[in-house]
């Protein structure tokens, strides 16, 4: 890494010492009216659409707001006419579900393998790097093709779980690095010479430090899959997932339930960030927590 | 047991590997296989080898067009989506005091992806269409007559959205590389005389090279990759790259669909191979 500061010793001296300000720079408040500018973009055109989504019969896709009902949402519940909403909400909860687990775990895995280095290991690492990055449509037509000259059925528990994971696992184990390289190598080390072995070193010492990226890595999986479109839309098999699902909506459907189809999803989703969120969070507290116990032990030691 | 450093290396990468291989390594086996064979125009598919569906591809003027709208798109996001998650990730590390406020804020930014990609594309349409809250408004103060016609079905909707969907794909990793600074060496730099302006282009964008470069490749891959943003927000009247190879498969010309799979494919691997040697993310890593 470098960090390049330009030496300039012929400053005057008045210069180095000059006393900080306490207060904000300028650069804050600019950067804070940007932040909510992008907030806003970023949070205004779905609010508009979770708005519009409690329309009434005479609803439109546009403003202004006509009536106000759950009309849209009764409509994506029980009527069949809009697709089989129930089900594919299920199957992507549950495949995002086993994407996630699979994720965390083999990330972790190669999380470690990759921090020290291994013949083949660049070999490894590009080739996650491909998957990564090859055409979703592309690599979904090509695992379809294979299920098909191999005689398997496509489903969502197999190939859409497989080709999900082609593109969330490289993504996990990016992830992972970045979480790794902040971890110290010198906190292993101290376990193992305090005598901890090599599963030892890793389920008391690097997991616990880790625990918030692997949080984090979760999240992530969950997303990619919950959302993922390109690479499911030729392996899902038979039964549509949710995006799928959505995607034939945006193409016959044109009432404000598309709409609340938009609200719906976005619950869940707060849901599963507050839980992503109260863990870390309490991941944090329990640490804390702990080493104060840990400090008074020592000290009423002491005393 | 003691295990030699390869083998344990190699053990922790089985899982990954016994995914990549079947849904990465094997498909693009087989569409290499198909781009050299032959069919009858229906669907079937003969194992029997010719160069025709690569001839047809790079001769093709077609080819050419796609490529550079979807080059375009690709430019346009990257440069968007770099600026704009740069600043956000910058503010959230070293403007945001409270660790736990700026996590929160972080996942506030992160929220919105959760939700169907399609589904914020589609909420666009309120905001932007020819009744929609932007044309009403300016309509309303009188700024202009008509409504405007370029904001929505239009290639300024496709990078919108685009914007709009993967801004996070660079506040992530830039947001990770930031907070990897040592705050310290921020001090340092100050206290050794360095201007604001100077911490900025020598310590802090040097720094956040990793992180900018991370997200230039998801943002490259999936742009390149996409088909439905393109479809939808321009109207059909812009085609992608995936789009025409969409189309070929749905007529079943899987053949010339290959053919053009693999080129993309090349193009976008060579395209990441660049950023790459930019900056070598392992290296970065391993520090």
């Amino acid at each position: 890494m470098t960090a390049r500061i330009p030496g300039d010793s012929a400053k005057p001296a008045s210069r180095v010492v000059r006393p900080r300000a306490s207060g904000r720079p300028w650069t804050f408040y600019v950067l804070a009216g940007f932040f909510t500018l992008y907030l806003i973009a970023l949070y205004g055109p779905m609010i508009s659409i979770y708005i519009l989504s409690f329309q009434d019969l005479k609803g439109g896709l546009v403003f202004p707001m006509r009536g106000f009902s759950l009309h849209w949402f009764h409509e994506l519940f029980y009527q069949t006419r809009t697709g089989d909403f129930s089900g594919s909400f299920r199957r992507s909860i549950g495949l995002a579900v086993l994407v996630t687990v699979i994720t965390v775990v083999f990330s972790f895995m190669a999380g470690l393998a990759f921090r020290k280095r291994f013949r083949g290991d660049t070999f490894v690492f590009y080739l996650m790097i491909g998957s990564l990055v090859a055409p979703g449509l592309v690599l979904g037509i090509g695992i379809g093709l294979a299920f098909t000259l191999l005689g398997l059925q496509a489903s969502w528990y197999t190939s859409a779980l497989g080709a999900q994971l082609s593109w969330t696992l490289p993504f996990g184990v990016l992830v992972m690095f970045a979480v790794m390289s902040r971890f110290n190598n010198q906190w292993e080390e101290a376990a193992r010479d305090l005598g901890a072995n090599a599963s030892q070193r890793v389920r008391l010492v690097v997991l616990p430090i880790l625990a918030p990226g692997l949080v984090a890595v979760a999240l992530f999986g969950f997303t990619l899959s919950y959302d993922e479109f390109a690479r499911t839309l030729q392996t899902a098999g038979p039964l549509n997932t949710l995006p799928l699902e959505i995607w034939s909506m945006t193409l016959n459907v044109t009432s404000p339930s598309l709409y609340s189809l938009g609200t719906v999803s976005t619950v869940v989703s707060f849901f599963i960030i507050g839980l992503s969120l109260g863990s870390i969070v309490l991941i944090q507290r329990h640490r804390t927590s702990s080493r104060r116990a840990a400090l008074d032990v020592h000290i009423g030691e002491k005393q | 047991m003691k295990l030699s450093r390869n083998a344990v290396g190699w053990l922790n990468v089985v899982p990954l590997l016994a995914i990549l291989i079947p849904f990465f390594v094997v498909p693009i086996c087989v569409i290499l296989a198909v781009s050299f064979m032959e069919t009858d125009g229906f669907g079937g598919i003969f194992p029997v080898f010719t160069l025709e569906n690569y001839t047809g591809v790079f001769t093709s003027s077609l080819t050419f067009n796609l490529y550079y709208e979807t080059f375009k798109f690709t430019f346009l996001t990257l440069i968007f989506t770099a600026v704009i998650g740069f600043w956000i990730a910058y503010f959230l590390v070293f403007h945001v005091r409270s660790k736990i406020l700026a996590m929160g804020l972080f996942l506030v930014c992160t929220v919105p992806f959760w939700t169907s990609n399609i589904i914020r594309m589609i909420s666009w349409i309120p905001l932007l269409g020819k009744e929609g809250l932007i044309n009403m408004g300016l309509q309303g103060t009188g700024a202009i007559d008509q409504p405007l016609e370029f904001l929505l079905f239009s290639p300024f909707a496709v990078v919108v959205a685009y914007v709009h969907q993967l801004t996070i794909f660079m506040i992530v990793p830039v947001f990770n590389s930031l907070s990897r600074i040592d705050k310290r060496v921020v001090e340092a730099a100050l206290d050794a005389g360095a201007s604001r302006l100077d911490v900025m282009r020598f310590v802090i964008l040097p720094m956040s090279k990793s992180g900018i470069a991370l997200g230039a490749i998801f943002v490259v891959s999936i742009v390149m990759g996409d088909f439905f943003v393109v479809k939808v927000m321009s109207g059909g009247g812009t085609a992608s790259v995936v789009g025409a190879f969409y189309e070929d498969v749905g007529v079943l010309q899987y053949p010339s669909a290959a053919a053009s799979a693999i080129l993309l494919t090349i193009v976008v691997m060579l395209m990441v191979a660049a950023i790459l040697r930019v900056v070598d993310i392992r290296k970065e890593i391993s520090l």
